[in-house]
């Protein structure tokens, strides 16, 4: 027992890494714009698709991926919020919400036209490979993805303390009234956010395609679990969304470990009920 | 600069929230140099017409001009970058954002070398605030809130500041504090069109004033001419 328990601590911290950096986006995207991104799951989707396609087609790395995969799905997401959801909301924010479902299910229809339903994965000649970390095995690109989601997060939040836009966009979240008066164009704030969110997507899809499959529903799993994050570290928090995806990702791996692997999620919404019923506004949430 | 030269000029304006119409055939000018009162009760419209000058709404006519050229429609940010600022109504400081951050915000639109220069002045000018630079904004008194909000303003280089109700919610000695800067500014050459309920203060600084009733102009002219007439008095400043 006490032998399987650091691999599966090890295992569910890859995980969370990775649920951390989708949540990061899902948070921002709220935090600003205080819509919910549904088509953040068919987004991811997207992405890991566009890294199958680059390494099929022309030999990418999905790693040597990122310098593609990221800037494109920065722009994608720019000119959604831009020229589609932008303006859909007319004020109302039941309108943004039909928009990005609405954006979600022709991804996803598109996808499971062009790629059909099956599912795909790549094949370098590192997957395989398995590390010694201190007495449990770990595949090798599970553990770069750990440490790439990490290292994304970090940057985004030095980003968003530290750079003009990063201030702009804390601004814009807390007081877009008082962002206009002092000449900063929120329309293009929002837009920036959610391109930033979606470039979050870029680099999980990037860090993912080495060691997990990929089909046109595969954005689900990991955005319920991201949704889950974002509430359970409190909607919007930055801390919370690290904290939460990697706390999830350790239950997670527990749970399958104690109860067997198809139960691993119960354990998850178990402390999501609990975190609901003692603690509403998630870990690291301000009150409304 | 000469100082009558007329920075802004408003003719005929219309402007409401979309169909519905709030004001009507409004006229009125700024000059380089001059405070102009800005009065009006609860309702009159000052606010939509501080929206619509500012590039938050768009006028259904009449025309805005700015240093000559008509801005009525044009957008926010490049209404800030011409020089024209507004310190909103209620202040819309960043509170989760640092003193230090609120003020860099404020000159969004200049260059990085004019963004230290101004915060070097702005601090010599408002010293309490370069003691606070560092701590959240929201953490500020009133008083001090609107202050920031002020000096934030004066980042962004404006040739004309637009004060939304600047006392509102202040001490009686905050409010004198904040009338003899409103006076300060105005000597060192900045224009200001102050829109505010301390009437007999705001009256003893302005050069003009006008009042707003029920959305369009009620009165134009000197604060004199506005005290000598007991009707206005009555009807619109209640003194």
């Amino acid at each position: 027992m006490s032998a399987a328990l650091w691999p599966a601590l090890l295992n569910g911290l890859t995980m969370g890494a990775i649920y951390a950096l989708i949540a990061l986006g899902l948070t921002l995207i709220y935090g600003v714009l205080h819509i919910i991104n549904f088509a953040h799951g068919s987004l991811l989707m997207l992405a890991m698709y566009g890294v199958l396609l680059l390494f099929e087609r022309t030999g990418t790395d999905p790693y040597l991926a990122l310098i593609v995969m990221v800037p494109a799905m920065f722009v994608l997401g720019y000119g959604l919020q831009r020229f589609i959801i932008g303006p859909a909301r007319h004020g109302r924010d039941e309108n943004t919400i039909l928009a990005t479902l609405g954006i979600s299910i022709v991804i996803e229809n598109l996808a499971a036209w062009y790629f059909k339903s099956d599912t795909h994965q790549i094949a370098t000649a590192y997957g395989d490979t398995m590390v010694d970390l201190a007495g449990a095995l770990i595949a090798l690109p599970r553990l770069l993805a750990l440490a790439g989601a990490m290292v994304s997060c970090a940057l985004l939040a030095l980003f968003i303390r530290h750079s003009d836009t990063g201030r702009a966009i804390r601004a814009v979240a807390r007081e877009p009234e008082g962002a206009r008066a002092v000449g900063i164009d929120v329309a293009h704030v929002f837009a920036v956010s959610f391109g930033i969110g979606l470039a979050c997507l870029g680099a999980a899809a990037c860090f993912l395609l080495p060691a997990f499959y990929v089909s046109p529903m595969v954005g689900h799993s990991f955005v319920l679990l991201a949704f889950t994050v974002v509430v359970l570290g409190g909607m919007g928090s930055f801390t919370g969304s690290l904290v939460g995806g990697l706390l999830i990702g350790i239950v997670e791996s527990l749970g399958g470990l104690l109860l067997g692997e198809s139960l691993g999620q119960i354990g998850v919404f178990i402390v999501f009920v609990g975190v609901l019923l003692f603690r509403p506004t998630g870990l690291f949430g301000h009150h409304a | 600069m000469n100082r009558a030269e007329p920075l802004l000029e408003i003719n005929g304006l219309a402007s409401g929230y979309g169909p519905i119409g709030i004001l009507r055939a409004i006229t009125l000018s700024v000059r380089a140099g001059e405070i102009v009162a800005l009065l009006g009760s609860n309702g009159a419209g000052k606010s939509t017409l501080i929206r619509t000058l500012c590039g938050l709404l768009t006028p259904s006519a009449g025309s805005i001009c700015w240093l000559g050229r008509d801005i009525a429609g044009a957008s926010s940010q490049s209404i800030v970058a011409a020089g024209l600022v507004q310190v909103p109504e209620g202040r819309r400081i960043f509170p989760n954002l640092s003193v230090q951050d609120n003020l860099l915000l404020g000159s969004y639109r200049r260059g990085r070398a004019a963004r230290q220069a101004n915060l070097a002045a702005v601090i010599e000018r408002f010293p309490r605030l370069g003691e606070r630079a560092r701590q959240a904004a929201g953490t500020l008194s009133g008083g001090e809130q609107q202050m920031l909000a002020i000096a934030r303003a004066l980042m962004a280089e404006p040739r004309l500041l637009i004060l939304d109700e600047p006392s509102l919610g202040l001490s009686p000695k905050m409010v004198d504090t904040l009338f003899e800067l409103i006076s300060q500014l105005h000597r060192q050459g900045l224009a200001i069109l102050l829109v505010e309920q301390h009437v007999a203060q705001s009256l003893a600084l302005a050069s003009r004033a006008y009042v707003l009733e029920n959305g369009a102009m009620a009165f134009s002219g000197t604060p004199a001419q506005l005290l000598a007439s007991d009707q206005l008095r009555r009807a619109y400043l209640g003194v």
